[in-house]
């Protein structure tokens, strides 16, 4: 691959975005769309401009809300994923009970939080763990649950307990699983965060859009949209750089498939 | 002489009562520093025999016995290599042969203190099987026979003092095979473990074996021992001449007629 290209393939993601604005920019300028309706990117970022105080405010709210979230989520399912992939007792009791929880809508159980924990913070945190750990548990308890049978054999003819044998393969084997549910445990903790404000909170993107929505100031709200995704992808990059620092080894196809070239 | 590895009318049966019978009254022994092959049609149970031996399934019925010692957990001072070099891929080849040291005693609580030694050792290790300059290397950028080689140095860097092979070559081709072969060949005549080789590789195991067990068809019996009486170190040349031959042909009619008798008793012992 020459090096043009792949510059160029650094810079596809920006070009997509850019003329994918440009065509919207144009589609409501030519058939003359109406703000409340669709709003034109200009319109957006005017928005964006004009609201970045409370916007920021607001961010930051739905921000630390997902992260603490995520991290709880994190913290319980890394230890539900070693418990699950480590003791098929522990993966026939408890598999079922997860899927159960999982496929309960998280909007329906929102209310119920409220009931228990009041709006605002508190909802939000749960309602982004809730969603985020099931992931993780799921891809760690996989990631144990395939090691290799003559791996384990190897290390148990040399007298290693069932520790060792989680420190010494079992984690590491793992990483490149955990890494993977990481980057999608932190966008549906984006979800849950905001899923909560809207229904239940004074603060947050999910409750500005919310209000925007009411008082029909549209590009508001797809400001607010914006911000969200801006979040979610910057997160996820921050995972998806972390992966490749730590799991090197597991991804290295592609690594040697542009080395190669 | 009395033997290192005893088997003492072994059965195993997978599951209950109605389970497969994998290995049916087999007795056996092994002598300490002796290399035994264990040679058989496929689904013989050449494997479970392995894990029989390394303590890391129980019989059904009868004792295995290592060292005088009855087993009856998984043996602490065992070297393992198999088909699959299971090299860990976020190690390097050094690390990764160096893995037992971490987990068995006396090593695991001396590595941190005396590591420059255990390095030093490893990559002698390494050098002997051909693997200098590739210590650095991660698992796959190395070839499978390379791997393999890696593969054999993580069994034996602890200096075990039994060494079980589950068809360490079978995946690889023919000249790397016997490239390998002479490899351990020369590591067994320096350093004398006692060596169980599963394969099903008839050549294979009349050149690196003292003794041949051959094993019928599920439930495994052994049904013929063979001494093989050869100077060491054996060379390649060797698997040519008459004598080699004439071993390797009896083997595999015993086998072939172990296949085609699969199913009904037979009333050969050992022998």
């Amino acid at each position: 691959m020459t090096r043009g290209r792949r510059r160029l393939e650094m810079a596809m993601p920006w070009i997509v975005i850019f003329g994918l604005l440009v065509v919207w920019q144009a589609i409501v300028q030519i058939f003359q769309i109406r703000q409340f309706v669709l709003p034109a990117p200009t319109a957006i970022i005017d928005a964006l401009l004009q609201y970045r105080e409370p916007i920021t405010d607001h961010a930051l709210f739905t921000l630390v809300n997902t992260l603490t979230g995520f991290a709880i989520g994190v913290v319980i399912g890394v230890l539900l994923g070693i418990i699950i992939g480590s003791s098929r007792l522990a993966y026939a009791g408890l598999y079922p009970l997860l899927v159960g929880i999982n496929s309960v809508p998280k909007a329906a159980i929102v209310p119920i939080l409220v009931l228990w924990m009041g709006i605002g913070q508190p909802p939000a945190i749960t309602t982004a763990f809730l969603l985020s750990f099931f992931p993780i548990a799921v891809n760690v308890a996989t990631g144990l649950a395939t090691v290799e049978p003559e791996l384990e054999d190897v290390l148990r003819s040399l007298g290693a307990s069932k520790l060792d044998i989680l420190r010494k393969v079992g984690l590491p084997r793992t990483l490149p699983y955990l890494f993977a549910s990481l980057k999608v445990a932190i966008t549906l903790a984006f979800v849950g965060a905001v899923i909560s404000e809207t229904i239940a909170s004074n603060d947050g993107i999910g409750y500005l859009m919310l209000q925007a929505a009411s008082q029909f100031r549209v590009p508001l709200m797809f400001a607010g949209v914006f911000v969200i995704a801006t979040m979610g992808i910057a997160t996820y990059l921050i995972f998806a750089l972390l992966e490749r620092r730590l799991t090197g080894w597991a991804t290295r196809r592609q690594e040697t498939f542009f080395g190669g070239g | 002489m009395s033997a290192f590895v005893e088997l003492d009318d072994v059965s195993l049966r997978y599951g209950e009562t109605e389970g497969t019978l994998a290995i049916d009254h087999v007795s056996l022994g092994i002598r300490q520093g002796e290399f035994a092959a264990v040679v058989g049609p496929s689904g013989c149970g050449k494997s479970s025999l392995m894990k029989l031996v390394t303590g890391l399934l129980p019989p059904t019925a009868g004792q295995v016995r290592v060292a005088g010692k009855l087993v009856d957990g998984p043996l602490k001072i065992v070297g393992m290599a198999f088909q699959n070099p299971t090299l860990l891929p976020w190690r390097n080849t050094l690390s990764n042969t160096m893995l037992p040291l971490e987990i068995v005693q006396p090593h695991r609580s001396r590595l941190a203190q005396k590591r420059a030694e255990y390095v030093a050792a490893a990559n002698r290790l390494l050098a002997a099987v051909g693997l200098a300059g590739f210590e650095k290397k991660q698992p796959w950028m190395l070839s499978g026979g390379m791997q393999q080689r890696a593969s054999l140095c993580r069994a034996l860097i602890h200096q075990p003092e039994l060494l079980m092979l589950d068809e360490p070559f079978a995946a690889l081709d023919a000249f790397t095979r016997e490239e390998l072969w002479a490899v351990l060949q020369d590591l067994w005549l320096e350093r004398k473990f006692t060596c169980t080789l599963v394969t099903h590789d008839l050549r294979e195991a009349a050149y690196l074996a003292d003794v041949i067990f051959v094993m019928s068809a599920r439930p495994g019996r052994i049904v013929a021992t063979h001494r093989v009486d050869m100077k060491r170190p054996r060379t390649l040349d060797m698997t040519f001449e008459p004598a080699f031959i004439e071993i390797v042909h009896t083997i595999r009619n015993e086998i072939a007629s172990a296949r085609s008798a699969a199913g009904s008793v037979t009333t050969e012992t050992t022998a």
